[in-house]
């Protein structure tokens, strides 16, 4: 099925099963531990073997040698593969850092070998005994200022450009002009990379963690040299993800490699310490922003200038991303400046571009509301556009930020708040409220799935599509209940397993929009199945009760097929008017109330709401959880997340969860999400997008700005620690 | 190398070591090589002289007696030697949470606890409250208030929220307790504090604060 056009109205627009607010219906299974996750699958692949990973010791350099007696000698050990044993493994072009294989060593805890025992005991001790002599290349530097020190400004090309920036941002009666830096951040799903291989007969199965079925089947026969169809990837329970399992990882590579090798089912994990630097991570930012006003406060200039680390070949942190289209102004200048460096892998992490961007540039909107003496709300209120500021004359399909800023300043008590810095105090507490807008685009991939009917009138959904904790069993059945009309419980989901119809996947926000609308392609497609079987036209059939209506006729949905199942498979397709004619995107508004003690500078957020505009939302239940999931992460990215640098060595020093911490129950307070009603036909057939990266984008600057508002300390270098408060707060009477 | 010959222990100095503990501590006794007729297939092959000993505890009231690698984490004789995946395993370093079991009625985390420490020990995992069909109140307070999203730290939490409760029922304070001497409360400080040990990066710590608030209020 194509989607050229806007939609209309539509069997799923009915709302009986769609929309409803719905427990999971993978629930069961996960609260009592029985969905199986990929290192548990004990059900496949008899006489598995353990492999433990060992990685790189430097961030760039050559391996000179290896030894590995004391490892092959050690009890229990079947093999020991390392990197020098092949060629660099062919990676796919959404992987920057190749996996395994050859003498280079791109960056520190690259995998270097792979030691496969009987149990994991006897793998991870004689994992220990390899010894590896590199030969270091110490010439590179691992300090992102000292590197964006040693470029000029004008040194590459200009994502975007309009108007006369630096004309009309000279001329600017109110001007702001400052630089905000952002660490990077680890996804730290609490699943680790997982995969257990084995080869049969020339093809490899893999049962993994990962978020993107079709992608990683083709990277995995790109890296072995099979034909796709030899490559069977099952995924259908992934511990969380992020992003960090978008892409094929080196868990995946290295049980394949091991399992080729011993002839043998093999699994292997990605302990803790490894992944902050053996997978990828959210990459630094340095952002400098200008913005100019005339005295009423409408922006007439704003340029984003964005720095990032990146090893060659990847694109880092996109910071200026949100800045291209959230708000109006006639003279624009955005800069995306990934610096190459061999510090680990940056890559694609929740919101990539829009969560360090908005981190930066909604603290910028907050300075330049106190610049002006306007309301923060006001400010952003007058400086929204309904249409592209890249490209007037592309309008947003739907956006609704004002109405978000609005209701969520009502909701919220915002005319209540203090408005002087410093100045109100509830013991020894100093009380502070921030605001920031969100923004993220509303992408779509093209998704397939395969619907039966089958005779006793129950209905079976395939497709590749994972569920990372998004909700997908649900909406998928929700969607296929409602256009089948059967009942909730009367669908079965099968998710994840590459032997099903290639999906969109998860990532970048476009999963449950996509993934819906192709299940809802499939189970059109079956209806007009079910339709000329009855002989009728598929568009004077409704469906509900489990019974097909004709006129007058009622055929029940256990009859239709004679007994037999009925099987339709679609994919929708999306034309792209929906990205050349129009602008999709999802807005929200962030408000947040901080305690910080008046004493030590410590930080308490007390209340967080959140309003988001994302077209139809699918189940407000679990719609609502990626929201506060994502505002909960946006916490953590504001107060505690940092992955140190080891300027000297070029590595993550905090790589475990001890070190690298994230908000836990004691950090989080009452939170709640009011999602805007409302429809964009502009999107897909359900008129749906998503909200799980939307979430996320602005909670960091709501919380940096409410800080300021309780201190009248502005920290532009996150996370907003207290030492960077202490020096400025006010006196303790 | 010179790092690891100054901290060389000799196999026969731990054997001594070891056997000195077992005894003093009631540690199981240790097994050396030779002893495959009474292994199970997962059970590491006793080819070498790492030690390996006998252990037997219950698993949700199921006796359960193997021979274990002295280096096996509980959480891996649950995983692994008895295919019991509930409980997961996060970091393998106690830093998560992800692993909580109970052990004798007391939340531990399986990860940080070795498999011949628990010699008669009684032992509780997720498997052991409930069943899809037959879901422990915990479970299903989850269920309805969405206490979870991609299900991996889910087990830990709902045993670290029964724990929890237990806790507070029994009157052991929390760093949140304002007063040792007043009965201790059910309230939402003292559950996110207790809550702490259990990460959940989804972000779903509203909706578990929910679950355990309502299965505390329908106990009380």
């Amino acid at each position: 099925m194509r989607f050229d056009k806007p939609a209309g109205r539509n069997p799923a627009d009915r709302g009986t099963v769609l929309g409803q607010p719905l427990p999971r219906i993978d629930g069961p299974l996960k609260t009592t531990g029985t969905a199986p996750y990929a290192y548990e699958r004990h059900d496949v692949a008899s006489g598995q073997l353990v492999g433990y990973p060992v990685g790189a010791a430097i961030a760039k350099g050559r391996i000179r040698s290896m030894d590995t007696r004391a490892a092959k000698a050690a009890p229990g050990v079947v093999a020991v593969i390392t990197t020098l044993d092949m060629d660099r493994l062919p990676k796919a072009r959404m992987n920057v850092a190749y996996l395994f294989g050859g003498r280079d060593i791109q960056h520190y805890h690259q995998a270097i070998a792979v030691v496969v025992a009987d149990t994991f005991e006897r793998a991870r001790a004689a994992a220990a005994l390899i010894r590896t002599d590199y030969d270091e290349d110490k010439s590179t530097s691992f300090d992102l200022a000292e590197q964006r020190r040693a470029h000029q400004d004008d040194e590459v090309e200009p994502m975007a450009k309009v108007g006369d920036f630096h004309r009309a941002f000279a001329e600017a009666p109110v001007q702001l002009d400052q630089t905000y830096t952002t660490p990077g951040q680890s996804h730290a799903q609490m699943e680790p990379h997982a995969s257990i291989a084995e080869w049969k007969d020339g093809a490899l199965t893999l049962w993994s963690a990962n978020q993107m079925i079709e992608w990683s089947k083709q990277a995995l026969a790109k890296a072995f040299d099979l034909p796709a169809e030899k490559v069977r990837l099952d995924s259908p329970y992934i511990g969380g993800g992020f992003g960090a399992k978008l892409f094929l990882r080196a868990d995946a590579v290295l049980a394949a490699v091991a399992a080729r090798e011993t002839g043998r089912p093999v699994k292997v994990a990605l302990p803790r310490p490894l992944i902050a630097n053996n997978a990828t991570h959210r990459g630094l930012t340095i952002q400098r922003i200008r913005i100019g006003t005339d005295r009423d406060g409408r922006i007439t200039a704003i340029g984003h200038d964005n720095t990032t680390n990146t090893l060659p070949g990847g694109d880092g942190e996109n910071g200026a991303a949100p800045t291209r289209h959230f708000y109006a102004g006639a003279n624009r200048l955005l800069v995306h400046r990934p610096l190459e460096m061999h510090l680990p892998e940056s890559n694609a992490m929740r919101a990539p571009g829009e969560t360090a961007g908005l981190m930066a540039l909604e603290v910028a909107m907050d300075e330049m509301a106190e610049k002006l003496n306007m309301d923060p709300v006001a400010f952003r209120v007058l400086n929204d556009t309904q249409v592209d500021p890249d490209n007037p004359e592309r309008p947003f399909s739907e956006r609704h930020f004002v109405e978000c800023l609005e209701r969520g300043a009502e909701r919220f008590g915002w005319n209540e708040r203090n408005r002087k810095p410093g100045a109100r105090r509830e013991g020894q507490w100093l009380i502070g409220h921030g605001v920031a807008g969100a923004y993220r685009g509303a992408p779509v991939q093209a998704s397939g799935a395969r619907v039966r009917l089958k005779p006793d009138g129950t209905v079976r959904v395939d497709t590749d599509m994972t569920d990372i904790g998004t909700g997908s069993y649900t909406i998928i059945a929700q969607t296929a209940a409602e256009m089948l009309g059967v009942p909730l419980d009367a669908v079965d989901v099968g998710l994840g397993d590459s032997d099903a119809p290639a999906s969109a996947g998860s990532g970048g926000q476009w999963g449950a929009a996509s993934s819906t609308a192709g299940v809802y392609a499939a189970c059109v497609a079956l209806r007009n199945t079910i339709a000329e079987r009855l002989d009728a036209d598929p568009e004077d059939l409704s469906f509900a009760d489990g019974q097909v209506r004709h006129g007058d006729r009622r055929t029940p949905l256990t009859e239709v097929g004679g007994g037999e199942e009925l099987v339709a498979e679609d994919k929708i397709e999306f034309g792209d008017f929906r990205s050349k004619e129009y602008l999709l995107a999802t807005f929200g508004a962030h408000f947040v109330e901080v305690g910080v003690h008046a004493a030590t500078g410590e930080i308490r957020v007390r209340r967080m709401l959140a309003v988001c505009d994302a077209g139809r939302i699918l189940n407000p239940v679990t719609a609502r959880s990626q929201v506060i999931g994502a505002m909960t992460m946006g916490v953590g990215a504001a107060l505690m997340e940092e992955l140190a640098v080891d300027t000297r060595y070029g590595f993550f020093a905090n790589h475990d969860l001890a070190g690298y911490e994230v908000p836990v129950h004691a950090d989080i307070p009452e939170q709640e999400v009011i999602f805007l009603e409302g429809e964009d036909p502009y999107s897909t057939p359900l008129k749906a997008k998503g909200v799980g990266e939307l979430g996320i984008c602005g909670v960091s600057a709501a919380v940096a700005n409410a800080v300021h508002n309780a201190t009248g300390v502005r920290v532009r270098d996150y996370p907003v620690t207290l030492d960077k408060l202490l020096d400025g707060l006010p006196e303790v009477v | 190398m010179s790092q690891h010959s100054r901290f060389k222990i000799t196999r026969r100095a731990l054997m001594i070591v070891g056997a000195a503990s077992a005894a003093s501590l009631g540690l199981p006794r240790l097994a050396t090589a030779g002893r495959d007729g009474e292994s199970p297939t997962s059970a590491p092959a006793a080819d070498d002289k790492a030690a390996t000993a006998e252990v037997a505890f219950t698993v949700n009231g199921v006796p359960r007696r193997f021979t274990a690698d002295t280096r096996l984490t509980l959480l891996d004789a649950l995983r692994e030697q008895l295919q019991l995946t509930g409980t997961k395993k996060g970091c393998d370093h106690g830093q998560c949470g992800a692993c909580t079991v109970m052990v004798n009625g007391r939340r531990v985390n399986a990860c940080l606890s070795l498999a011949v420490m628990h010699e008669g020990d009684e032992i509780t995992t997720v498997e052991g409250l409930g069943t899809p069909d037959n879901l422990d109140p915990m479970q299903a307070a989850f269920i309805e208030h969405d206490g979870y999203q991609c299900g991996y730290c889910t087990p830990g939490q709902i045993c670290s929220a029964k724990a929890t409760l237990e806790e507070i029922r029994a009157g052991v304070p929390s760093h949140v307790t304002a007063d040792l001497n007043a009965p201790m409360k059910v309230t939402p400080e003292e559950i996110r504090e207790r809550m702490s040990g259990n990460i959940c990066r989804c972000g779903a710590y509203a909706n578990i604060l929910d679950a355990v608030q309502d299965v505390a209020g329908g106990q009380s």
